[in-house]
């Protein structure tokens, strides 16, 4: 039987999961339409708007999922992690207090005028709306990310009797993780929301949609995400570095070092043994990984010796780590071959296509990678060096916490393959809408065929 | 040090008014939820209540996080304590969240055949986190005692806010829509605001029966004479509501934002009589502000953003139900 720790954690785990795989779409998705608007406002070419129309119906159910498994998250730290609280809680509370505040309202309010007040405003207001939720998203995102780099690598604080008290607010929020991390996820949001608008359009192409949105969203996507990819690349290696001075423990981990050595080989594959303190069937490239963390060919790199008891899991954290840059590789592959395609000839082959349509949500795949590299890594640390996270877990019977992750296990497992279905199910409704080109825009940027029948409309019953 | 005196009680006071601004704002679109009628032929109404919260659902729902956010936030002590005895209603109630909110988004974008499926995934939904905060409310009046009793009491609380919501969302589509389903919402108004005054006297009753404390604050003379204007307002409310939904809708349909106001006149005043009960304990009998509060200078960081950032929300909430002012229409994106 598990106990109340670790189904805590597992549920913790599945909300955070769930959770992040929408806003991860959704703070990317949402400058997208941002410049979908805007470049609709500036030229008046009708097919931008058309773009906007079918991607803010998919950015408002991803929406819609990421606030409601969001109100979860705000649950979960006082439901099953009070020692949390109590211990950080004059820290995290004031960040995430801001980022009610800051975000959640703007996002949540803008979004009604953004989604529904097309008609009902100017279309300079509602412009305005549609930067206003890209703001609130990446706010929220700027938020969430100073709390949990701050729970990597705290500073700006006191301990007075078991309890953190705020020193410093600027060290609070612009602790030493910080700017790498959020850097580092903003981008894996670009690089999902590009896979994701890629996987889509080629998924419309391929069932025989010959209009122009697709193919243009298809392009824009793809060279977007050939920009970002080896971006994210370079930001994750000076990521790497800063982990290696601030959490040296997490490193060893990622890169299966069990004894502090010299020269240590870059691993591509390895089944670490925790028992035996080796790597079994271990396949490298010698001295790589202490070139590349210490720039020295026999750079020394600390092993999981140095930190007895006091290192993550290393097994979850060196697969994830390889399942993460694994699909970034893929990525910037996919998209550097793929804009090619799209800028010199402004098409590409059909097997192209299919490869594109698997790859719909590699973005998100890679995220949860990253994210456990991270987490897991700072394990056992809930905040390092401050709070266990054995600690800081509640007191309830492990019961009440297995009822609560049954149920959150069922109803995510429903809305995840919902979600996907209805995705698809989108762009198959869309090749059939048809398009009426010769429909000019009018001044206030309202289409005249906006009433068309067969457009999905909310709330009515022609959906 | 007046810090350390005035930071909790301010706190509570922006805890409390997110709380009632919620009930207010979720409850109304809960309540469309609950009274979401299910008949083959009623597809159309169906979509036009939807529609008639579809631009707000989603900042109303905000509130419920910033009130436990503040609670989290300011009184991490009593949000420990209140999560601990409300864990399966809580998750019950994610659930139902959960539920409303994709169910609202789904239902327009799934297979036609899909659709009533998801429209009782709302209604569903909406009762299901309607009963759970209901019950909630029974088990923090009833100071988190065990026994048979909290639960009955829970169970009854449940249903009366079950009936309040009902109450105020029936009201919200008397203002809101027009011809038959106005109609029909006059009539859901009038029974649900019935209900709803027997839910508001059986608590009234129970809470100072089971507490002791409740009752002397209510009934310490001079102020009894002051504060039972609260029930008595809240009673004078009930009875000309129910006066007025007797004779609408009106030519030229004037009037018809009234009951909406006077519900939320009511739900101000049940407020207010609750946290008089209670003020200054944040766990009723156990904890008072002070015990629960945190650290001053983490409460101050806080404050100042609030006093610049809430007023900020308020207006633009405001711009947002100006912009969907009037009567509900079908809701198209672009």
């Amino acid at each position: 039987m598990l106990d109340a720790l670790m189904l805590s954690r597992i549920q913790f785990a599945a909300n955070i999961s769930f959770h992040i795989l929408f806003p991860t779409i959704t703070i990317a998705m949402c400058w997208f339409l941002v410049f979908f608007k805007v470049r609709h406002d500036m030229t008046g070419n009708p097919v931008w708007m058309r773009a906007y129309r079918f991607w803010v119906k998919v950015f408002a159910l991803s929406f819609a999922i990421g606030v409601v498994s969001g109100i979860t998250m705000s649950f979960q730290f006082g439901t099953n992690w009070p020692g949390y609280m109590e211990t950080v809680g004059n820290i995290a509370g004031p960040l995430l207090g801001y980022e009610v505040l800051t975000a959640f309202f703007l996002e949540a309010t803008f979004l009604g005028i953004m989604l529904f007040g097309i008609k009902r405003v100017p279309n300079k207001v509602h412009t305005l709306a549609t930067v206003l939720v890209a703001v609130g998203t990446s706010l929220s995102a700027f938020w969430i990310l100073a709390l949990d780099s701050w729970m990597q690598t705290p500073t700006g604080f006191e301990m007075r009797d078991g309890v953190a008290f705020p020193t410093d607010w600027v060290a609070i929020v612009f602790n030493p993780s910080f700017p790498y991390r959020l850097t580092h996820m903003l981008i894996a949001s670009g690089l999902t929301a590009s896979f994701f608008i890629a996987g889509i359009s080629a998924y419309r192409i391929l069932k025989g949609d010959v209009k122009k949105a697709p193919r243009l969203t298809l392009k824009i996507s793809l060279l977007v995400a050939a920009v970002l990819a080896p971006t994210q690349a370079l930001v994750g290696d000076f990521h790497g570095l800063n982990t290696l001075e601030h959490q040296p423990a997490k490193i060893a981990a990622i890169e299966g070092i069990w004894h502090t050595e010299k020269g240590a080989p870059l691993l591509l594959f390895a089944l670490p043994d925790e028992e035996t303190k080796t790597n079994k069937y271990a396949i490298g490239i010698p001295k790589l990984a202490s070139l590349i963390l210490t720039h020295e060919l026999d750079g020394e790199l600390k092993g999981l010796n140095e930190f007895e008891n006091e290192h993550p899991p290393v097994a979850p954290v060196f697969w994830s780590f390889r399942v993460m840059v694994g699909l970034g590789l893929l990525m910037l592959a996919l998209s550097w071959f793929g804009s090619y395609h799209m800028v010199r000839k402004g098409k590409m082959p059909n097997w192209m296509l299919k490869v594109l349509v698997a790859t719909t949500f590699s973005g998100w795949v890679a995220t949860l990678a990253g994210w456990y590299v991270t987490e897991i890594g700072r394990q056992p640390w809930l905040v390092t060096g401050v709070l266990r996270t054995e600690d800081a877990v509640t007191t309830l019977p492990a019961s009440n916490v297995a009822f609560s992750l049954a149920l959150y296990l069922i109803v995510y497992t429903f809305l995840l393959i919902a979600y996907i279905h209805t995705v698809f199910l989108m762009a198959r409704k869309a090749i059939k809408e048809e398009e009426f080109e010769t429909n000019e825009p009018q001044p206030d940027g309202n289409l005249t065929n906006i009433n068309n029948p067969q457009d999905t409309a909310e709330g009515s019953a022609k959906a | 040090m007046m810090d350390a005196y005035w930071l909790p009680v301010i706190f509570i006071g922006l805890m409390g008014l997110s709380v009632l601004i919620y009930a207010i704002l979720d409850g109304y679109d809960l309540g469309v939820g609950i009274l979401l009628p299910m008949g083959e032929a009623d597809e159309a109404q169906r979509d036009t209540m939807i529609a008639s919260i579809g631009p707000f659902w989603d900042a109303n729902e905000t509130w419920l996080v910033l009130a436990v956010g503040i609670m989290l936030i300011a009184f991490p002590a009593a949000h420990s304590i209140v999560l601990y005895h409300l864990y399966i209603p809580v998750a019950i109630m994610l659930i139902g969240l959960i539920m409303r909110g994709v169910a609202f988004d789904f239902r327009a974008k799934a297979a036609v055949d899909h659709k009533l499926a998801w429209d009782r995934t709302f209604k569903a939904g909406s009762i299901l986190t309607t009963l759970a905060q209901g019950y909630m409310l029974g088990l923090y009046v009833m100071g988190f005692e065990g026994g048979v009793t909290t639960h009955l009491f829970g169970l009854l609380s449940g249903l009366g806010v079950t009936a309040a919501y009902s109450y105020i969302g029936a009201a919200w589509l008397v203002m809101k829509t027009e011809h038959q389903l106005q109609q029909r919402a006059v009539t859901w108004a009038k029974l649900t605001g019935r209900f709803c005054l027997v839910g508001v006297i059986a608590v009234s009753i129970v809470n100072p029966l089971v507490n002791p404390g409740v009752f002397d604050r209510w009934f310490d003379f001079p102020l009894v004479m002051f504060v039972l204007l609260i029930p008595a307002l809240c009673f004078t409310a009930f009875l000309f509501n129910d006066f007025l939904l007797g004779r609408l809708p009106k030519s030229d349909d004037r009037h018809c934002w009234v009951p909406f106001c006077l519900v939320m006149l009511i739900f101000l005043l049940c407020f207010s009589a609750l946290g008089f009960s209670f003020f200054p304990d944040v766990v009723p009998g156990q904890m008072d502000v002070w015990e629960a509060a945190s650290a001053p200078e983490s409460l101050s960081v806080i404050l100042i953003g609030a006093l610049i950032v809430v007023p900020v929300i308020l207006a633009y909430t405001a711009f947002s139900y100006w912009v969907f002012r009037g009567k509900a229409t079908s809701l198209n994106y672009h």
